[in-house]
C-alpha cells in the first residue's frame, strides 16, 4: 500500500565534515578544526556559546561534547576531546582530511548579550578549559562590550595544560588578567605559573565581584571546593555559569539518558548558574 | 516451616547475620518473592512452599545487598548448589554467608556455616535434569540438523536483547560483560537476528558446565525462550567431556579455563 | 467522528482479508506458552484474544526494537557519504490492542514529537491503525483506571471493539484511519441497534489517587530509604522498560565493514547500571535505587512536568514480567502515603 512520505528531516542525520586541522593539545588530547564538506550547510549553519554536538566516527558511533570555537570565527568548528572510549579513540585515528559527522548544534547558551557590560571571570580545570575556550574567544572577539576579563586555568601538569598557544597569546594580551597554575609536583624547572590547586589560586587572585559574571567549569571536586571561595568572595549563584556535563545519546530530549530530576541537560541546559545547579536532584 | 522461622529469629538476635534471605508471598496466590528479613520479628512472614523457586543466591553478589552486612540465605539444593560454584569461583569466601540448607522435599532446614558442611548436604541430593527436562531436551535432539537450526533461529529472532536472562543468573556475575567490552566491540549490541545469536552462544557458551539449572533465566525472559535447554545441553556435554558437574564443591575446577599438561586434547598441549 | 456499528466476530476473518488484500501488515496478539506477543498475523485464526493482557507490548509498531537511523558508505581517503533510501515503513493495522495501550501512543509522542519531530517514529504512527478491543476481564496488576483510563476507553484508538455478545462486537469508530478500515469490507459492519458497551467491560478498582501520588513522590525524592527498600529485590534487568508500551528510553550504535555501516538505535532501559556511566567511570545513578526512583518519577512526575500527561498507562506489564514480583501498583501506593504521612 503507497502512502505518500513526508518531508520530516532526519534529525539523526550528522553534517559530513572534513577535518581541515588537528592539534595535538596534551597526551591523548586532540582538537580537530572542521569544515563543512557541503558549501550550502555552511552557509546556514549557526550557533552560540555554550552549545554542544554529537562527532560521529562513522562505524564507531557518536561522542558529545561541546562546540570549543568561538561563533565569531565564522566558516568552522572546532572541538577539543580525550581519547578515552571507543567513539575517541576512532576519532583520534583520523587525520587531516577525513570526514567524521557533526549533529548540532544542540542545548542552551551562555548570556553573552545579558554579560555586557561587567567583568568576566573565567575558572577552568584540565580538559575543562574547551567549553569555556568558546565563550574566551566570543568575549575576547568583542572586547569592547565586557570590561575586566580574567581567565585562571589549570591542569594537574603542566603536559595537561591544553590551548598552549592560545594560552601565551592571552598572557600577552594587556587586556586579559591570565593566571595559570599547576598541582603541586606538576610543574617543570622553566614552569612560570602558579602552583597550587585552582580553588586556593583563585581565592589569592580575588577577583572583585563587583559588576562580575563568573564562569567555573573543571572536574566535580574542583567545582565543589572553588564555589565556596567565589561565594567568599561576594559571588552570588545566580552570577555564576557553568556547564554540566551527562552521558548522552541523542541530544535532543528523545533518548532518556541525559536527564538530572526532570531537566534535561540536553535541552535545558548544558549551561546553568549555580542557582539553578542547587536546585537539581544531586544525580548529575 | 517455624523451624526456619526461629533459626532466622535467632541468627538475627544474637547478631551472627545482619540479615536473611528467604522467600514471601508475593503479588498472588501462585507467587513468592524475596524477602530481605532484618529485624527477628519479620521472621514471621518467610515462607517456604513450591512457589518458592527463585534462585536467590543471585542476590549474593549484588552490591546493595552486599551493604545489609552478614548475610544468611534460605537455600533449597540448587542454589546450596549455586553457591558452592560461586565460592570455587572465587566469588565467595568460606563462612562469608550462612547457608540455611532446605531440604528437597521443603521441611527440614540445617544450618551450613562452612563450604565443607554446604558440600556434605548437597552431597546427598542427586542433581541433574528432571524427568521432565530430559523429553523436551530429547524432543530437540530429536530434531535433524536443519529443523534444530530453524527452531533456535526462530526462538532467537524474539529476543529483544534485554538481558534480563543475564540478570536472574547468579553465574554471571561480570561486572562488564562481554557484550559491554566495546573496544573492540565482539558481540552487536543491537537485537538483530546476528546479535541475537551471537549473544546466546556466548552466553551458553561462558556458562558451559557452570549453569546449576536453576531455570532462573528462563522465568526472567520477558519473551518466553526456553534459552536454560541450551545451559542444560552443554551441562551434559561438559559432564561427559570432563565428568564435570557444577555446583558439587568449592574447590572444584573449571574445565573450560583450566590447563593441564595431561590433556586429551593435542591442540591445547 | 465516532460511529458505532456492529460487527459478527465470525466476519472478522473477511475483515483480515480484506485487510492483507489492501497491502496492510496485521499485527496482532499470539499466544506463545502461557503468554500472548504481538506478531505479524495472516489471519484472525492465528489471533488470540483470551489474555487480559500480551507480555509485549505494541509499540514495536511504531518503535522497532531495533532500527536503522542512516546508513553510510567509506570512499577513498577517508571520505564518506550517505546511501540514502526514502524511508517507507509498512503500512501497519495493530489489531487487539488494549485501551492502555492505544493510549499509551500519546505518552511515546509527546518523546519523539517533543520540539524535534522523530521522523521514524511519526511516520510509523502516521501509517498504522489501531483497532482495540474493550477488556472484559481484568487481573490484579491492571490499574488503568487509577491513571485516566479505563477498560472501554477509546483515547488512541482509530476502532474501538466491544464484545456485546457471544458472536458481535460493538464498534466504534474514531478516526478517518478507521473509517478506511471500514471502507475495506463496509458490508460486515452493521448498524448499532440499542447495544451498550458499559455492561460488558471489566471493572476496574481505582487503586490510588494520581493527583496525590504526584504531589507526594516529588517530596520523597530525598527520602533513599523508601527507594532503597523498594529497590532491594530489583535486579536491574530491564525487562519493566522493554515490555512497557510508554518506555522510550533507547541506545544508539555503529555497525560496520570496511565498504560502510548502518546506526542503528535499539530499546534501552534506566534501569540498566551502564546506562547513565560515563566515560570517566563516574555514575550519577550509581546504585540500583536511583535507577528504580528514575523510573518511578519520570513517569509519574517528570512526564507530567515535562509532557503534561502522565508517562504509565496501567496496563501492568511490568508487574506480569518482573522476574522477582517488584509490583508497581504495591510500590505506588506505598508512596502515595509515604508523603502523605512524611
Ligand atoms: S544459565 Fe539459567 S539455569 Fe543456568 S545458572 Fe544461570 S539462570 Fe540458572
Ligand atoms: S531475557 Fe530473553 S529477550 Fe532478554 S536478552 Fe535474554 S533471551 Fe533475550
Ligand atoms: S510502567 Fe508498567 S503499568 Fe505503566 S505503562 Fe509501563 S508497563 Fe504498563
Ligand atoms: S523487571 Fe523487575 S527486576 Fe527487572 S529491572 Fe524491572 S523492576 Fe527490576
Ligand atoms: S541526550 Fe538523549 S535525552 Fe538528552
Amino acid at each position: 500500500m503507497a502512502v505518500a512520505t513526508s518531508n520530516i528531516p532526519n534529525i539523526y542525520k550528522p553534517y559530513l565534515m572534513r577535518i581541515e586541522k588537528v592539534t595535538v593539545e596534551a597526551p591523548g588530547v586532540r582538537t580537530f578544526r572542521l569544515v563543512f564538506t557541503n558549501p550550502e550547510e555552511a552557509e546556514k549553519f549557526t550557533f552560540q556559546a555554550g552549545q554542544f554536538a554529537e562527532y560521529s566516527s562513522f562505524g564507531d558511533g557518536e561522542s558529545t561534547f561541546c562546540i570549543a570555537s568561538s561563533p565569531t570565527r565564522k566558516g568552522y568548528v572546532e572541538c577539543t576531546f580525550r581519547q578515552a572510549g571507543r567513539v575517541t579513540s576512532g576519532l583520534a585515528s583520523k587525520d587531516v582530511g577525513d570526514v567524521i559527522g557533526f549533529r548540532g548544534p544542540y542545548g542552551n547558551t551562555f548570556p553573552l548579550e545579558a554579560w555586557e557590560g561587567k567583568n568576566i571571570v573565567f575558572v577552568a580545570g584540565g580538559i575543562a578549559l574547551p567549553p569555556m575556550r568558546c565563550v574566551i574567544w566570543n568575549v575576547l572577539d568583542l572586547r569592547d562590550k565586557y570590561k575586566d576579563v580574567t581567565i585562571l586555568y589549570g591542569a594537574r601538569t603542566v603536559a595537561d595544560l591544553v590551548y598552549k598557544d592560545e594560552l601565551a597569546e592571552w598572557d600577552a594580551r594587556p587586556d586579559v588578567r591570565l593566571v595559570t597554575t599547576v598541582d603541586p609536583g606538576g610543574e617543570t624547572p622553566d614552569w612560570k605559573g602558579q602552583i597550587g590547586f585552582v580553588p586556593a589560586v583563585v581565592e589569592k587572585a580575588a577577583p572583585s565581584a563587583e559588576n562580575s559574571i563568573a564562569v567555573v567549569c573543571g572536574p566535580p571536586i574542583m567545582i565543589k571546593f572553588t564555589l565556596p571561595v567565589l561565594s567568599k568572595l561576594g559571588f552570588k549563584p545566580e552570577n555564576i555559569f557553568t556547564t554540566l556535563e551527562n552521558r548522552m545519546k541523542c541530544g535532543v530530549g528523545k533518548c532518556g539518558r541525559c536527564n538530572v530530576g526532570k531537566t534535561y541537560v540536553c535541552k535545558d541546559g548544558p549551561v546553568f548558574t549555580f542557582a539553578q545547579v542547587k536546585e537539581l536532584p544531586p544525580e548529575y | 516451616m517455624e523451624e526456619l522461622k526461629n533459626k532466622v529469629r535467632e541468627l538475627l538476635k544474637a547478631g551472627t547475620v545482619q540479615a536473611v534471605i528467604g522467600y514471601r508471598a508475593g503479588s498472588d496466590e501462585k507467587t513468592a518473592r524475596v524477602a530481605f528479613v532484618r529485624q527477628p520479628d519479620e521472621a514471621d512472614g518467610l515462607i517456604l512452599d513450591p512457589r518458592c523457586t527463585d534462585n536467590l543466591a543471585v542476590y549474593l553478589l549484588k552490591p546493595e545487598v552486599k551493604l545489609l552486612g552478614k548475610l544468611a540465605i534460605v537455600a533449597r539444593p540448587t542454589t546450596a548448589r549455586t553457591i558452592l560454584q560461586l565460592a570455587s569461583e572465587n566469588q565467595l569466601a568460606d563462612g562469608q554467608v550462612i547457608v540455611l540448607g532446605v531440604s528437597a522435599d521443603g521441611k527440614a532446614v540445617v544450618e551450613l556455616a562452612s563450604f565443607e558442611a554446604l558440600e556434605k548436604f548437597v552431597g546427598q541430593v542427586p542433581a541433574g535434569l528432571t524427568e521432565e527436562e530430559k523429553v523436551l531436551l530429547a524432543k530437540i535432539e530429536g530434531m535433524s540438523r536443519e529443523e534444530r537450526w530453524a527452531f533456535w533461529q526462530s526462538e532467537f529472532a524474539r529476543c529483544i536483547k534485554c538481558y534480563a536472562c543475564r540478570a536472574a543468573c547468579p553465574m554471571c556475575y561480570c561486572s562488564r560483560c562481554i557484550v559491554e567490552s566495546n573496544q573492540p566491540q565482539w558481540i552487536p549490541v543491537s537485537p538483530h537476528d546476528e546479535g541475537n545469536l551471537e549473544w546466546h552462544l556466548v552466553r551458553a557458551m561462558h556458562l558451559a558446565g557452570r549453569c546449576l539449572n536453576c531455570g532462573f533465566c528462563a522465568k526472567a525472559c520477558p519473551m518466553g525462550i526456553p534459552l536454560n535447554l541450551l545451559t542444560q545441553r552443554l551441562a551434559e556435554e561438559a559432564k561427559a567431556a570432563f565428568g564435570a558437574v557444577a555446583g558439587g564443591s568449592a574447590t572444584g575446577e573449571y574445565a573450560l579455563s583450566m590447563f593441564k599438561a595431561d590433556d586429551k586434547e593435542g591442540f591445547i598441549r | 467522528m465516532a460511529e458505532t456499528r456492529l460487527i459478527r466476530k465470525d466476519a472478522l476473518t473477511k475483515l483480515f482479508e480484506k485487510t492483507r488484500q489492501s497491502g496492510r501488515r496485521i499485527l496482532a496478539p499470539k499466544a506463545k506458552g502461557e503468554q500472548a506477543f504481538f506478531e505479524e498475523v495472516t489471519s484472525f485464526g492465528e489471533v488470540c484474544l483470551d489474555h487480559v493482557q500480551t507480555r509485549s507490548s505494541a509499540k514495536e509498531a511504531v518503535f522497532p526494537k531495533c532500527e536503522a537511523l542512516l546508513r553510510y558508505k567509506f570512499g577513498d581517503k577517508g571520505a564518506v557519504s550517505y546511501d540514502e533510501k526514502p524511508f517507507e515503513p509498512p503500512v501497519t493495522v495493530v489489531f487487539g490492542t488494549r485501551p492502555c495501550d492505544a493510549r499509551s501512543l500519546a505518552a511515546l509522542r509527546a518523546v519523539f514529537n517533543w520540539d524535534t519531530p522523530d521522523k521514524f517514529y511519526l511516520e510509523r504512527e502516521a501509517r498504522t491503525t489501531i483497532i482495540s478491543v474493550s477488556c472484559t476481564k481484568a487481573d490484579s496488576d491492571c490499574f488503568c483506571t487509577s491513571v485516566g483510563g479505563g477498560p472501554g476507553d477509546t483515547a488512541g484508538s482509530d476502532i474501538l471493539l466491544t464484545p456485546v455478545s457471544d458472536k458481535e462486537y460493538l464498534a466504534e469508530i474514531l478516526t478517518e484511519k478507521g473509517q478506511a478500515i471500514v471502507a475495506l469490507a463496509p458490508e460486515l459492519f452493521a448498524t448499532a441497534g440499542g447495544a451498550q458497551k458499559e455492561p460488558h467491560l471489566a471493572k476496574v478498582a481505582v487503586q490510588f489517587d494520581v493527583n496525590e501520588l504526584a504531589k507526594t513522590i516529588p517530596v520523597t525524592f530525598n527520602d533513599e530509604k523508601v527507594w532503597q527498600e523498594q529497590s532491594l529485590a530489583c535486579l536491574g534487568c530491564g525487562t519493566c522498560a522493554y515490555v512497557c508500551p510508554t518506555c522510550a528510553c533507547f541506545d544508539i550504535q555503529d555497525e560496520a565493514n570496511r565498504q560502510g555501516g548502518v546506526r542503528l538505535r535499539c530499546w534501552d532501559s534506566c534501569g540498566f547500571s551502564l546506562f547513565t556511566l560515563h566515560t570517566s567511570g563516574h555514575n550519577p545513578r550509581h546504585v540500583q535505587s536511583q535507577r528504580w526512583r528514575q523510573r518511578v518519577m519520570h513517569k509519574f512526575s517528570y512526564y507530567l512536568e515535562r509532557q503534561g500527561m502522565l508517562g504509565c498507562v496501567g496496563c501492568g506489564r511490568c508487574s506480569r514480567a518482573c522476574p522477582v514480583d517488584m509490583n508497581l501498583v504495591e510500590h505506588l501506593k506505598e508512596l502515595a502515603l509515604h508523603g502523605r504521612n512524611g
